[in-house]
């Protein structure tokens, strides 16, 4: 490590510590050393996280190497209390659901024609999860070919049917719409005109919005036809179509970002100096 | 190097730095933003306010501590309103890392609860809100399509305990609920792409009413499914939340942040201008050179 590196890593931690004492004044409670410690880990640590604007540092990458050892591991604890002993044990034993403190459920699963009891039809997820794991053994890895197969194959079942309602037929069935709204001929148009956002014109202005963009983006995506002429006019105003589509959606991302960063700035500014209430 | 070259090749820390000197002037002065309702959040608000006491409102909560600062605030105005209103709440984290946020929450808005409030006109008298009565949080599962499926069939197949481990049958809020056929309906919280699976999978299997608040980065990709009725309304971002802490007159996190928003998108907007200025200019330039013959 470098002279420099040692000098500021020195007074990054005169800083902190300076900071939790300072922090820990502040804070009522029986806790508040360990409080006024815990605010200004995740204050140096969203500043170590920032920091990398400048460029990529040492900080930064501590900060982030232990977000995601964090994470993972807080994953994998959330997974086992709420899977495990959460949904499996309580239906599998009562001697294991009172060695971790959950009160057994038992019962029976009717399948009409036979009926089994909880405990024998959880020990096929058992079996599945296990063989999940022979991954890690090259003689039996092969194993986990089965529960994956299976976990691969229930979800391209199911999502070829719930997509295909949900993003595909709905979505083409709700561009199927009406060019002329509440029709009833030029007459009652113009006299009952008006640009109120619930009004007939709106209406039939977003209709006709919708029918161009789709037919004009659909267009633009058509590749066995050269783009000239109408056909490439109208190619044109699907890619214009598209590019508005996609400011929208990078207006919502720089609201997105600058939103967190308000989330920061007021854990910074509340939380740890408290200089707003 | 000439000042449109310059403005072109402005170092990107130059643009951070400004940007956060704006942000933290606008957070420390205080100005207000008017704030514009659009129609697919008051549908939300509407929806939740229409509802009579006692109906059971689903919001399942998709969303870990990255998301907090934009979805948080919704889920405050939306429990909060649930709870003025006497409804009850039934709440999923289907996000890793949600669970115990969610469950802060959920005591935060309950201690709000204690105190007197006027929303709209109308003053609340304060209320304790006791769990398993008022709400009932239900924790998290891995697999979101396959924990809704099952909740559509029955809420105890994949939750048979609640997130505090008592079994559900044991809880007054859940006698006679079985399943989506027995809420009122369900507003989707979430920073994750659980949002597509509530739609597809939830919604488009059980068939209830469903709106969502997402994140500012989804929320573009979502408005189709408005468009075709599969959602009967979207909170997008941050503005999302502060239209609707406006609706229901609770001003919070959201509201006040609007003013850092607005500030900073004003100075992306100027950013984007001096690139763009520098761009045409420089090209300007470059095609008069070449004209000359230089």
């Amino acid at each position: 490590m470098k002279r420099t590196s040692l000098i500021v890593f020195a007074v990054v931690c005169l800083i902190f510590v300076l900071s939790w004492v300072l922090k820990a004044g502040t804070i009522d409670g029986d806790n508040a050393i360990q409080d006024a410690f815990l605010v200004t880990l995740a204050s140096f640590l969203t500043l170590a996280i920032m920091s990398f604007m400048y460029k990529d540092n040492a900080y930064y990458k501590f900060a982030e190497h232990l977000f995601v050892g964090v994470s993972a591991a807080y994953w994998m604890c959330v997974g086992f209390w709420s899977t495990i002993v959460g949904n499996l044990v309580p239906r599998l034993s009562e001697g294991l659901s009172e060695a971790f403190g959950v009160p057994y459920l038992g019962g029976e699963l009717d399948f009409g024609f036979l009926t089994l009891p909880y405990p024998l039809l959880y020990f096929i997820p058992i079996i599945l999860g296990a063989f999940l794991l022979f991954r890690l053994v090259p003689k039996v890895g092969w194993l986990s070919r089965w529960p994956l197969a299976f976990i691969v194959g229930t979800f391209a079942g199911l999502n070829l049917v719930r997509y295909l309602r949900s993003d595909f037929m709905s979505q083409i069935s709700s561009t199927f719409v009406p060019l002329l709204v509440d029709w009833h001929g030029f007459g009652h148009f113009f006299a009952n005109f008006s640009l109120a956002a619930d009004g007939q014109f709106v209406a039939m202005f977003s209709n006709l919005v919708i029918f161009l963009g789709v037919v004009c983006g659909l267009i633009y995506f058509f590749f066995s036809k050269e783009h000239t002429g109408l056909f490439g006019k109208a190619s044109r105003v699907g890619i214009w179509i598209l590019m508005i589509t996609f400011g929208a959606s990078f207006g919502y991302t720089v609201m997105g970002r600058i939103s967190l960063l308000v989330g920061r700035l007021t854990f910074l500014f509340k939380d740890w100096l408290g200089i707003i209430s | 190097m000439n000042i449109f070259d310059k403005m072109m090749s402005l170092d990107r820390r130059w643009v951070f730095l400004f940007l956060i000197v704006v942000c933290v002037i606008a957070y420390i002065v205080p100005f207000e933003v008017p704030i514009i309702v659009e129609p697919e959040v008051r549908s939300i608000f509407n929806f939740i306010d229409t509802l009579p006491k006692g109906a059971i409102m689903f919001i399942p909560l998709d969303y870990d501590p990255g998301s907090m600062a934009e979805l948080h605030p919704m889920t405050w105005a939306i429990v909060e309103q649930c709870w003025r209103k006497e409804l009850k709440v039934l709440m999923t984290a289907l996000s890793q890392n949600g669970p115990g946020m969610a469950d802060q929450a959920l005591r935060d808005i309950a201690d709000s609860m204690l105190v007197e409030k006027t929303y709209n006109g109308v003053t609340y008298p304060p209320r304790e809100i006791i769990n398993g009565i008022d709400y009932c949080f239900l924790g998290y599962k891995p697999y979101p399509s396959m924990v809704m499926l099952a909740m559509g069939q029955n809420f105890r197949l994949p939750f048979p305990l609640d997130y505090y481990g008592v079994p559900l049958d044991s809880l007054p809020m859940m006698q006679g609920v079985n399943n989506f056929d027995d809420i009122a309906g369900a507003v989707n919280i979430s920073g994750t792409n659980s949002t597509d699976y509530w739609i597809s999978y939830a919604q488009g299997r059980f068939n209830f009413p469903l709106a969502i608040g997402v994140t500012g980065v989804s929320t573009a990709q979502y408005y189709p499914y408005l468009g075709s009725g599969q959602i009967f309304g979207i909170m997008g971002g941050m503005l999302g939340a502060a239209e609707y802490e406006e609706l229901a007159d609770n001003p919070g996190n959201a509201k006040d942040s609007m003013r850092i928003q607005l500030a900073a998108h004003l100075v992306i907007i100027g950013f984007v201008i001096i690139g763009n200025v520098g761009y045409f200019m420089n090209r300007r330039q470059k095609k008069r050179m070449q004209r000359e013959g230089r």
